[in-house]
């Protein structure tokens, strides 16, 4: 049992906006009212626990837990890095999901019909918990690039989902992870709904040489932060304290 | 210049996209990988309280289906306590995943009503469900409560409520009684744009 804690207030400038006008979808997607801004109370403080029950050792292996006659084809890689939050600190044992593309591009979603192939020994999907230090890891192949309907000419960079929790409810984060050195992030209406370059870089894992599978998998490190809680409890506390 | 706070920024969200359901929600994306997916049962076999059924659609700007919302809610139990804040019934989880049908939009979901739960500063909140949306088009999830109409008295005291300046906005969060249950629409935007949180 853990004790509530407010949280700092999440940067709206550092996120996109909800109107992204270069991002078609955003356009009858996007609350038009202001945020009704509340203070943290134990609804968004308290989250759902996840353990070690929940989810099975195999399932952070995309290049194996969905194979059926052998591997996936594509670039075989490490994808890892920690959990923190604003405070610097780890993030332990909390559920980290991701998904993906193929090498292709294509997606394993019955909604998917771009006539890049299906791969029949990949799902594109897996899940972790972060160890007691927040580190987390993954195997999978390298995604590809795909068109999509923005404009007539649009095509996403190669990149992850990541979806992550924390220990609050108000911390829950899904974002997308590109891979350093890919000419297209600069060119992405999704991914230029961020507005600061400094946050964009934030989402562009490195390549990481040191934690390589020599002959085997190259890697990528893509720290993830989630927003940091105050040190002062906020239950029973005086008005105005 | 000061000295350098050595706070680290929050990653930056991205859209969860139009195929969140692989990794949220695979057997929904079309495929069975997982021995279990997690966000199927909301409050266990064990919950007491009442049991109740909640349907509804997210509508975009135009009134249109959003289709491919995925849908993340979290409450306490009919006791009003959290998981992890105190004892609750074995398999009470609090929270899991709503996935609409992908032709018409339409979803719902089986729970225990919650009990009232502390707010700040001595306060008490009317029995209330966390929403939290992502989909295609939502470059932030989204974050609302569900209240419940047959909790009137609670209701007109619940502290979050009353600090929706727009009284008339007041009942966008409030799920409507109907017989199978309750029904809850939530509009991303327009004349009927439902209150959403920065919390």
């Amino acid at each position: 049992m853990t004790q509530p804690l407010d949280l700092y207030q999440r940067d709206r400038e550092w996120h996109p906006p909800a109107y992204a006008q270069n991002y078609k979808s955003s356009v009858t997607r996007s609350p038009k009212q202001a945020l009704l801004s509340l203070e943290t109370t134990l609804s968004e403080a308290a989250g759902p626990v996840f353990g070690h029950r929940d989810i099975d050792p195999l399932d952070n292996d995309l290049i194996r837990n969905y194979a059926k006659t052998g591997d996936p084809i594509g670039e075989r890689i490490i994808l890892h890095g920690r959990v923190l939050d604003e405070n610097r600190r780890p993030v332990p044992n909390t559920l980290v999901e991701i998904w993906q593309a193929n090498a292709g591009g294509r997606y394993r979603h019955r909604k998917d019909t771009y006539l890049a192939a299906v791969d029949p020994n990949f799902g594109g999907c897996g899940r972790t918990l972060s160890d007691e230090n927040g580190y987390y890891r993954f195997r999978t192949i390298k995604p590809g690039a795909y068109p999509w309907r923005n404009w007539m000419n649009s095509w996403r960079p190669a990149h992850i989902h990541v979806s992550v929790f924390g220990t609050s409810f108000a911390q829950r984060l899904i974002t997308q992870l590109y891979f350093e050195g890919d000419p297209l992030i600069a060119k992405c209406p999704i991914v230029n709904t961020i507005p600061d370059p400094r946050a964009i870089d934030q989402l562009v894992a490195a390549l990481d040489l040191n934690a390589t599978v020599p002959l085997d998998s190259i890697a990528y490190k893509f720290d993830i932060v989630l927003r940091g809680h105050r040190s002062t409890y906020f239950e029973n506390r005086p008005e105005g304290n | 210049m000061a000295q350098t706070l050595d706070y680290l920024k929050e990653t930056p969200s991205q859209t969860a996209g139009p195929y969140v359901h692989i990794g949220l929600a695979p057997g929904d994306a079309g495929f069975d990988i997982y021995r279990q997916e997690l966000g199927r049962d909301i409050a266990g076999p064990n919950a007491g309280g009442a049991q109740v059924t909640i349907s509804g659609r997210v509508l975009d700007g135009t009134g249109a289906p959003v289709k491919d919302v995925l849908i993340e809610v979290w409450q306490a139990n009919a006791a009003g306590i959290y998981p992890g804040q105190g004892d609750v019934e074995s398999g009470f989880r609090g929270w899991g995943r709503v996935i609409p049908d992908f032709d018409t939009g339409e979803w719902s979901f089986d729970t225990v009503k919650p009990g009232p739960v502390a707010g700040r500063n001595g306060t008490l909140m009317a029995p209330h469900i966390n929403l939290w949306l992502v989909a295609r088009g939502i470059n932030l999830g989204l974050n609302t409560r569900l209240y419940f109409a047959d909790e009137v008295a609670a209701n007109t005291t619940d502290p979050v409520l009353n600090l929706i300046e727009q009284e008339s906005r007041r009942h966008t969060l409030i799920a409507g009684k109907t017989a199978e249950g309750y029904r809850f629409d939530i509009h991303l935007q327009g004349n009927k744009e439902t209150v959403f949180f920065d919390v």
